[in-house]
């Protein structure tokens, strides 16, 4: 067990990179906290495998350091590392009953077979494979492999993470929800860290109790799944987690609020001055759009433009002094038809410099 | 109630096919099997004699010699060829510069012509100008293809192992480079040895390439003629006489169409049989 500090860490697969953008980690500075549950969230391409890739060793980093309570180990191997991972597609040991799976990486460290057997039996029981244990691995359907990738990654005990890059792709989708569960349960019985990679905003925030969210190489928020829906510390996030994503619009700072196409918009807290010269823009999340009597005040007259119904919601689209502005109504509450008015949320709305937040 | 309309013009399509295969296949084997069961004689005479050919062919000692010496030599280089066609794919870089030149390099025996491979083999070889020869006897070894039964094997193996070991590494390496990096990862991850990496991930994967491989160099070598035709020409006396230098002698030295005729089926037959064999050994246990 032990904490992992990332620091400066850049990695490029050039030989000689120049610019930033041959770097597929920009600059990663990130804490994972001994026994969390993280996520790890981004586009394909964003660099999480990369990163992924560097914790266990199986990389190393252009610059920067890795340090594993304290030390660093950036010389180190993957065994070296005392690390677990878990890969896309399932990888089994075909020739051998799953038994043995599970016993691999137990055995090839020397541990007696008596703890061997204790162990592959008690992680077969977490991930449902007693029945088949004495089956060869090769027969398994691919979620059932899949189960034994868990399992192989789960089975030591002195393991200081254990990783899992977007382990769920090949399963079907009734599975998925079922692994996830088990992955969330299993982490609560071992307290191991774990890391879990995933493009999908729904296996991260239900996973894991922190989310690290990356975008072209870079981490641009880390958070729990209530600080990233409530407070995107980037536009990226604001549209990536959610749905729909945040609306965001150009937008000039005056009067302790802000100001779109001449209407003044509250903020409740106290924004610091951005950087002359930054794009301003604000962000506020559908859900933090209400519609209000078009009489009153403070309204934003807009036009309605569509209505889109998705059976727990519905998302109406509306035109406010030409930018797009989505607002969620849940089910039974009325939609005023053609010219109505909308109020943002003081609380959840930011103010957004160059695309990251304006404290 | 509607008439049943059935389109017969679908047999214009392999039309070709069939005649292509008549010729190539079915008529000429019809041909032996023709010839096998009857007595030849001059001005296009024969005269039907059943099984005796092939009873004759398999009681023969002179068969049973060449049988036993093709096994022999068959054996002998699927046991030198394999292990080692695998060891060589799995020393070969990767990716790269380097990768290219061992795949140009290891292709390189099997585009030349079978009958120069004999030749140059046979100069080589040569106690009194080949390289290898007069080196073998510079060192002190008492080497003469041409007169020693042992050394007419050694060097008809050596040659082989040489033409066609490249066969196996070029499948083998196609096989090992199929294999996903995924695995190698985990198997890191793992704490496996480079034997339990061997063992567990790249034999398992190479199986299926393996099973061609075992089935095409038996097949080649259980036909092969050419080279050592070229090479020793079956001697010294009959020593290195394989299975189809000896039909050859049979058929156009002796002219005796009848028992060579008899002897090719058999010949067929055993290949067959062999290849089954392989073929069923080395997939069963396989999920159906």
């Amino acid at each position: 067990m032990a904490r992992i500090d990332l620091k400066g860490l850049r990695h490029s697969y050039l030989p000689n990179p120049t610019t930033d953008a041959d770097y597929a980690l920009k600059q990663v500075d990130l804490v994972w906290e001994d026994g969390g549950a993280y996520a790890l969230l981004g586009p394909s391409g964003c660099g999480k495998t990369t990163l992924l890739n560097i914790i266990s060793g199986l990389l190393c980093p252009s610059e920067g350091s890795i340090l594993f309570d304290g030390v660093e180990v950036n010389d180190k191997s993957p065994e070296e590392r005392q690390i677990a991972q878990v890969f896309q597609f399932p990888v089994v040991y075909d020739t051998m009953t799953v038994y043995d799976n599970l016993a691999f990486p137990l055995r090839n460290r020397g541990v007696p077979e008596s703890q061997v057997d204790a162990r592959v039996r008690a992680i077969a029981d977490m991930t449902d494979l007693t029945d088949m244990l004495n089956n060869k691995a090769a027969g398994l359907t691919a979620d059932g492999k899949q189960k034994i990738s868990l399992g192989r990654g789960l089975v030591r005990e002195d393991v200081n993470v254990v990783m899992f890059d977007e382990p769920l792709t090949v399963i079907d989708p009734h599975l998925k929800w079922k692994l996830r569960s088990k992955l969330k349960e299993l982490h609560q019985r071992v307290r191991v860290t774990m890391i879990y990679v995933t493009h999908d905003q729904t296996e991260a925030l239900t996973f894991a109790d922190n989310v690290v969210v990356m975008h072209e190489g870079w981490v641009v928020q880390q958070g729990t799944p209530v600080e990233l829906f409530e407070r995107p510390g980037h536009t990226f996030v604001g549209h990536f987690i959610g749905s729909p994503g945040m609306n965001l619009m150009p937008c000039e700072l005056a009067d302790g609020g802000a100001r779109v196409s001449g209407h003044q918009i509250d903020i409740a807290r106290k924004i610091a001055q951005p950087k002359a010269g930054a794009k301003l823009e604000l962000g506020v999340r559908p859900e933090f759009v209400t519609f209000v009597d078009p009489d009153r005040a403070d309204g934003l007259p807009v036009d309605i433009v569509s209505v889109r119904d998705t059976g727990r919601n519905r998302i109406v689209e509306t035109d406010f002094a030409g930018h797009k502005v989505r607002a969620l109504v849940a089910e039974g509450m009325p939609v005023p038809e053609r010219r109505a008015a909308i109020r943002f949320d003081p609380t959840y709305t930011q103010i957004y410099a160059d695309s990251w937040i304006v404290e | 109630m509607s008439a049943k309309t059935t389109n017969q013009r679908a047999w214009l399509l392999v039309a070709p096919v069939v005649v292509l295969v008549a010729f190539n296949a079915i008529i000429p084997l019809m041909t032996v099997v023709n010839y096998s069961v009857q007595e030849t004689f001059g001005d296009n005479l024969f005269f039907f004699e059943g099984m005796k050919w092939f009873e004759e062919v398999l009681s023969s000692e002179r068969f049973h010699a060449s049988l036993l010496r093709q096994l022999q030599f068959t054996f002998i280089i699927l046991a030198i060829e394999v292990p080692l066609g695998v060891a060589i794919a799995l020393a070969m870089p990767r990716k790269g510069f380097w990768a290219s030149v061992c795949l140009v390099l290891m292709a390189m025996p099997l585009l030349i012509p079978w009958n120069v491979v004999g030749a140059m083999w046979n100069i080589f070889a040569l106690p009194d100008i080949g390289l290898l020869g007069k080196t073998l006897n510079a060192m002190g070894f008492d080497y003469n293809f041409t007169r020693q039964p042992f050394s007419a094997w050694a060097t008809l193996i050596a040659m082989d192992v040489w033409h066609w070991t490249s066969l196996v590494v070029l499948l083998a390496y196609a096989g090992l480079s199929s294999i996903p990096d995924a695995y190698y990862q985990a198997a890191r991850i793992d704490g496996a040895s480079a034997w339990a990496v061997f063992r567990y991930i790249q034999l398992p994967k190479l199986k299926h390439v393996l099973t061609i491989a075992v089935l095409l160099r038996f097949m080649d070598s259980f036909n092969i003629y050419t080279e050592p035709f070229v090479l020793t020409g079956g001697g010294p006396g009959n020593s290195t006489t394989l299975l189809s230098l000896d039909l050859v002698k049979i058929a156009l030295g002796q002219f005796d169409l009848g028992p060579a005729a008899a002897m090719s089926l058999i010949y067929f037959l055993i290949i067959l049989l062999f290849s089954w064999i392989f073929y069923t050994l080395m997939t069963r246990g396989e999920a159906k």
